[in-house]
């Protein structure tokens, strides 16, 4: 039998000097993040940079000591991620590169896909009332709402975070969706933009 | 009737970040010390 080591394990490890666990750490958590990377950027190579990036900074928060969300590390690591995804987004956003030969109308160029102020507000109201009907679901609930959504996990990763059983995730989730549709109908909300 | 196979290089999947990497930051964690002085914490890179 295979026994696995806790990622909260390994990081104490690391913590205390042994490298191999941070190895372990990169190998084991490698795939998902790449490809969670992957799927915002589109691009291999900014994949790699991002990858890159976001250890470096696992890395010097641990050695730090700063690091204080023990048993949580996958979803800590993929914050990371996509804050230097956004980062990276924010810095390029306004200066769109054209590599293609064949000819363009340059009006495309000049193109903002960002949402007016009406939209924003809109936005941010549908963003506010969500979190609020969110907060009123049952603690377990929202947990596994929390990570599935915000954190991008996959319900094995929700169980074994919890400590529940992918179907005891499944059922949570399910039961969060139906009691959330029941709060948009109780509070009349459109949640539409 | 004779088959002509192209080679797609598009077909290559992205699973996971390529061994240099790795390495890179194996190597980057083994020669970072974060060194203490007057409540202060400094990065020290031994490479």
């Amino acid at each position: 039998m295979v026994v696995q080591i806790e990622d909260s394990q390994l990081v104490k490890q690391y913590i205390q000097g042994d490298e191999r666990a941070i190895e372990a750490l990169i190998n084991r958590h490698n795939s998902r993040l790449t490809g969670f990377i992957y799927s915002k950027v589109g691009d291999r190579e900014l994949t790699e940079d991002i990858f890159q990036d976001t250890f470096m900074k696992v890395i010097r928060t641990l050695k730090k000591g700063a690091y204080n969300e023990e048993g949580k590390f996958l979803p800590w690591v993929m914050r990371i991620a996509h804050n230097l995804v956004i980062d990276h987004f924010r810095k390029h956003n306004r200066m769109p590169m054209y590599n293609s030969k064949e000819s363009y109308n340059i009006f495309s160029l000049l193109g903002d896909d960002k949402l007016n102020a009406e939209k924003q507000l809109i936005k941010e109201q549908i963003d506010s009332d969500l979190l609020k009907m969110i907060k009123e679901l049952p603690e377990d609930q929202q947990e596994v709402l929390e990570m599935r959504i915000y954190k991008d996990m996959s319900f094995k990763e929700i169980s074994d975070n919890t400590g529940v059983s992918i179907n005891t995730a499944l059922g949570r989730m399910r039961y969060a969706l139906i009691n959330l549709r029941k709060l948009v109908e109780a509070n009349s909300i459109v949640l539409t933009n | 009737m004779e088959n002509i196979y192209t080679e797609d290089n598009n077909k290559t999947v992205l699973v996971k970040a390529k061994p240099e990497t790795i390495q890179f930051l194996l190597s980057y964690s083994k020669s970072l010390e974060i060194i203490e002085s007057n409540g202060l914490q400094f990065e020290s890179n031994l490479n």
